[in-house]
This record gives C-alpha cells, sequence and structure tokens, in this order.
C-alpha cells in the first residue's frame, strides 16, 4: 500500500509531470487559454493515459518480452496509443455524445502528447507492475491535470495585464510556468 | 551580385525560414517539451539537436518519396511508423557509441516520435514537394531547432554548474546558480529567449 502512495503522490507533486519532467509541454501551452477547455482536456488525457498504462504493460509482457522484440518498444507503444485513442474517440460518440462535444477535439491531439508515451516508457523502465503502472499513470495524468487547471487560471487573469507585444503569447506563458515549477519545490519534502 | 541572385533562390528561402523566419522553437513554438528537458548541458543539447535533424531530414525525404502512396486517412499512422523508424535508429546509435549522453538524455530520444516539428513539417510541406526539398526543408528546420537548443544550454551549463562542454570558464569564486540546471531554469531561459528573438525579428503574438 506504501508504495502505491509514494507513487501517486510522487507522481502529482514531486515529479509532476509538466512541471518537473517537462512532458506534455505542447498542450499545456496550447490548451490553457481557458479554464474550460483546460479540464475538458485533462480528463481525457486522465482517461487515455490509465488505460494506455494497462495496455502498454500487456504488450511489453506478453509480446516484446515472450519474443525478443524489446527494441521495437517505442513503435509498438506509440501504434498501442494512436489505435487506443482512435477506439475510445468511437467508443464515446457512440455511447455518450454528451461527452464527446465535451471532449471531441482534444482527443486526437492526445496521440502527439508526449506525456502518454513518457508515461508508458517512464513505467517500463522502472520496472513497475501492472498495478503500479496503472496507479501511476492515472497520477501523472492527475498531476498534467492540476498543472494545466492552475495555469489556465492564472492566464485568464493575465488577459487584463499589460505586456510588451513581443512577451505576448507563450514567452511569458514560459515564465509563468517557471514560476510554478519554483512552487511545485515546495512539495519537495513531502514524502 | 551573387548574393542578390542567392536571396531569390528557393533552396535559400527554405533554409533561411527554418533557421530564423519560421523557426520551430522561437516562432512556431513546436517541439518545446525536448527543448526544455535536454538543455542543461551543452552536449547533450548537441547530441539531442543533431538526433532531431537526422530524423527530419529522414522522414521527411521518406514521406515525399512515398507521398503519393500514403492513403490520406491513414497518413498520421503512417507517419509515425516512418518517423518511430529513424527514433530507434537514432536510440541504437546513441546507445552503441554514446552512452554517456544516452543515460543523460534518457526517456526524451524515444520521444522525439511526438516531437510535433517532425510530424509538422512532413504534414506542412513533404507531402506536398519532391524529396530533394522536403530534405533541405526538415535539414533547415533541425538546425533551426538545434541552435536554439544549443544556446540555451550554453546559458543554463554556464550559469548552473560554470562550465561550457565541462570546460571550465568561470572564475572560481563564481557562485553557480543550482535552480538553472533544475526545472525552472529551463522555463524561464527559453521564455526570455524566445523574447529576444521575437524582439529582433519583430515578430508579436495577436493577444
Amino acid at each position: 500500500m506504501n508504495t502505491y502512495f509514494v507513487i501517486f503522490f510522487g507522481a502529482i507533486l514531486i515529479n509532476n509531470f509538466v512541471l518537473t519532467r517537462f512532458l506534455g509541454i505542447c498542450p499545456f501551452l496550447g490548451v490553457s487559454k481557458k479554464v474550460e477547455t483546460a479540464i475538458g482536456m485533462s480528463l481525457a488525457v486522465m482517461f487515455v493515459m490509465t488505460v494506455a498504462s494497462v495496455a502498454t504493460w500487456a504488450v511489453q509482457e506478453y509480446i516484446l518480452l515472450n519474443y525478443d522484440l524489446l527494441y521495437l518498444r517505442t513503435i509498438a507503444f506509440i501504434l498501442v496509443i494512436a489505435v487506443l485513442v482512435q477506439f475510445v474517440e468511437m467508443v464515446i460518440q457512440k455511447t455518450s455524445p454528451t461527452l464527446y462535444q465535451a471532449l471531441g477535439v482534444y482527443l486526437p491531439l492526445i496521440t502527439t502528447n508526449c506525456a502518454v508515451l513518457g508515461v508508458t516508457i517512464i513505467n517500463m523502465n522502472e520496472g513497475y507492475t501492472l498495478m503500479q503502472s496503472t496507479v501511476h499513470g492515472f497520477a501523472a495524468a492527475v498531476g498534467f491535470g492540476l498543472a494545466i487547471v492552475v495555469f489556465a487560471g492564472i492566464r485568464e487573469r493575465l488577459e487584463f495585464a499589460d505586456v510588451p507585444p513581443a512577451l505576448q503569447g507563450f514567452p511569458i506563458a514560459l515564465i509563468i510556468g517557471g514560476l510554478m515549477s519554483i512552487s511545485f519545490f515546495g512539495f519537495q519534502g513531502l514524502l | 551580385m551573387k548574393l542578390v541572385r542567392l536571396r531569390y533562390t528557393r533552396w535559400f528561402n527554405i533554409l533561411r525560414d527554418g533557421i530564423s523566419h519560421k523557426n520551430p522553437i522561437a516562432v512556431a513554438v513546436l517541439g518545446i517539451c525536448s527543448a526544455l528537458a535536454v538543455t542543461n548541458r551543452v552536449e547533450n543539447a548537441i547530441a539531442m539537436g543533431l538526433g532531431v535533424t537526422f530524423v527530419l531530414m529522414a522522414s521527411s525525404a521518406t514521406v515525399s518519396l512515398l507521398r503519393s502512396f500514403i492513403p490520406s486517412k491513414l497518413r498520421m499512422v503512417t507517419y509515425m511508423v516512418i518517423i518511430s523508424t529513424y527514433v530507434i535508429t537514432v536510440q541504437m546509435f546513441l546507445a552503441a557509441y554514446f552512452p554517456v549522453i544516452s543515460r543523460a538524455l534518457g526517456a526524451y530520444v524515444g520521444l522525439i516520435i511526438t516531437n510535433c516539428i517532425v510530424m509538422g513539417r512532413a504534414e506542412a510541406f513533404a507531402v506536398r514537394n519532391n524529396p530533394r526539398y522536403s530534405m533541405l526543408d526538415g535539414l533547415a528546420s533541425g538546425l533551426g531547432y538545434t541552435l536554439v537548443l544549443i544556446v540555451v544550454g550554453a546559458v543554463r551549463e554556464l550559469l548552473a554548474v560554470g562550465t561550457l562542454l565541462n570546460a571550465q570558464v568561470m572564475p572560481d569564486s563564481f557562485t553557480t546558480w543550482t535552480v538553472m540546471a533544475l526545472a525552472p531554469g529551463g522555463f524561464f531561459i527559453v521564455g526570455l529567449f524566445i523574447w529576444g528573438i521575437r524582439e529582433l525579428i519583430h515578430y508579436h503574438e495577436a493577444a
């Protein structure tokens, strides 16, 4: 139980995917102009990352290790993720049109979210079991969601600030990211 | 006279766009993840930059060669297979010849696949142009990316440990800024760097 606790809070607060590991910066900067879109994106990512952790663990354990194909890991994982995203999109479209309306636009973007591929590779490098991978995948996505939603809140306020023209948009967003990253250092001694 | 004519040739324009006017990091803001993560040391930045440049050139050329055979519905998946083939090549090459750098870069070499620059160039340029120009376009974007990485890496290494390519540069009395080697340093330096470049080329994002 204790290891799960450490993995869970470690991935959310200490090794936050966006602010410490620099994974998933593109959606972090791209879809964080409004809090609602940020929440939609993070829900979609949460779902895909948890399922991807389970699916890639199975692929690694039953296909890659069994047939000694470990060098094909990256290509196998990205295909699994691409298929998964497509599949999730179709299932949501059929079963829950309202949810599809809310998440629809973000789903295709997730394939190129390096946080998803990143979490699966980190799971394998750390040698996590199936349960640990699942917890880590979910926690990493929660950490991503936390960072992106807080960031979107700050950016909404920033609309009213007087920023020099060349600093507007991405440069100022990166500097805010840096400040948030410093504030997350505060969690360093937590575990 | 020759210089003037040079400015109108196609390859010159492609090169200039990739390196400065449409620099993948400073103007288009693509591939930021790796730019933040691997720039804590210049040698990592160089290795990553060259790796991405190779993948860009090779995958642009391949996509361009196959452009009439790729069904448009399946093009994203096809690009991914092509790109990951080259990424695995880079991964194996680094692991075989530069094990230290390979360990320092860790998972980020594999993550070149999801680097939006590679996908972006394939989709925006290579599917519509012949292999020669596609390869040149890949080279230009790759060089633009590498240059930014090296400059950011140099600043961060200098401030964080006082060295450049592991050679001591700063005097012994220099107090190192450890934060530069950590995550916030990456955000700050890349943010300030993009600001500086945009100030120079007068590129302003519409607010």
